[in-house]
């Protein structure tokens, strides 16, 4: 009879914190929030020099760097990588330290120069 | 198109502008229902973490497992053209979440109130939020099978709204009739902002 496989055990781990805890043992128990940049729908976007295959960087890291080829905004990489918001900020946090990412944070509505923008919305949406 | 800004990269990428709308109201409302009929690709969960009772708690080493939970929060896309696109958030039902309403209200051009008029009172909250914050909002009435039908007028008065907020019929199931709330809301705010969106 097979013996199972050996289950990591830490004892501040159980079957229930399982999913929600690695990805904190991932950014060493750090989590941002949208006050630090990154929100929802701020653009990240690789730089040239970033490289997916990068041996330097953990797995998640290359995830998001290949991702990130072309703009794509927070919200969808946290769902593109299964985890939460606050962990990726942590881990595109790491990416922009080495600068290998860039990050092009929303206007804020209020700042929205003209109407223009508001007559797109409206008549994309007419033709949808 | 040329009047929309965009960031152009040194690498010429051009970066989209996305706008946030955001779908509020009470448990089972329709929020779910509504960003799925409009989203064009299929609905997506982005999960924010639960720290306790702190909203702001940044380092949460050496937290319990169990104390430790997420929230998952709808949302979908609409791509109004390639410089453009809208993302739609649902909020989270529960009280207990209001931190996370700041942080998708941050920068949104506005919000869709969905109202169950069997459960008229539970969007009470949503609105007050978005009055007390001065975001520019509709009331989408989401008309369920077998629910009495109220005419607006009287909806209006149940939730006792500014008389420059829009109140509409919708069912969150059709992309039409979403689409139609989404509009109102957009020209709402151009009007808010005295730069009304000719009809078109
Ligand atoms: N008849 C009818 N049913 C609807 C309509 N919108 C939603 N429903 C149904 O109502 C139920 C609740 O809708 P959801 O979209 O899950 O509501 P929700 O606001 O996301 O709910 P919570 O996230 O739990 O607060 C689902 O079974 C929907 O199919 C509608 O316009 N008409
Ligand atoms: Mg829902």
């Amino acid at each position: 009879m097979l013996a199972e496989p050996p289950r990591p055990h830490h004892e501040w781990l159980d079957d229930a914190a399982g999913p929600v805890v690695r990805p904190y043992t991932l950014t060493g128990g750090r989590v941002r929030s949208a006050a630090d940049g990154f929100d929802l729908v701020a653009f990240i976007l690789a730089g040239p020099q970033a490289n997916a295959a990068d041996p330097q960087l953990a797995p998640e890291h290359r995830r998001l760097v290949e991702l990130t080829h072309r703009p794509v905004p927070v919200a969808e990489l946290a769902a593109e990588l299964d985890l939460a918001v606050g962990v990726v900020r942590v881990l595109l946090g790491d990416l922009l330290a080495r600068g290998l990412i860039a990050v092009h944070e929303p206007l804020t509505a209020s700042s929205i120069p003209d109407d223009d923008i508001l007559k797109a919305v409206v008549s994309g949406l007419r033709a949808l | 198109m040329d009047s929309v800004r965009f960031d152009r990269t040194g690498a010429g990428t051009r970066v989209p502008l996305a706008l946030k709308i955001l779908i509020a109201g009470g448990f089972g409302a329709g929020k779910t229902t509504l960003v799925s009929a409009l989203s064009e690709v299929r609905p997506l969960q982005t999960e924010e973490i639960l720290t306790g009772a702190g909203a702001d708690t940044d380092d949460i080493s050496g937290v319990e497992g169990k104390s430790t939970t997420t929230v998952a929060m709808d949302f979908g896309r609409i791509t109004i053209n390639e410089d453009l696109q809208l993302y739609l958030f649902g909020t989270p039902g529960q009280d207990r979440f209001w931190f996370l309403w700041d942080e998708l209200a941050f920068g949104a051009l506005g919000a869709v109130v969905l109202a169950d008029t069997r459960r008229l009172s539970d969007c009470f909250p949503s609105i007050d939020y978005f009055e007390q914050r001065g975001i520019p909002f509709v009331v989408g009435v989401n008309c369920f099978d077998g629910a009495r039908q109220y005419d607006l007028a009287t909806v209006r008065r149940a939730l006792d709204l500014d008389p420059e907020v829009p109140v509409l019929l919708c069912d969150a199931r059709d992309r039409q009739s979403g689409k139609l709330v989404l509009i109102g809301l957009v020209e709402h705010v151009a009007r808010q902002r005295g730069e009304p969106v000719p009809v078109a």
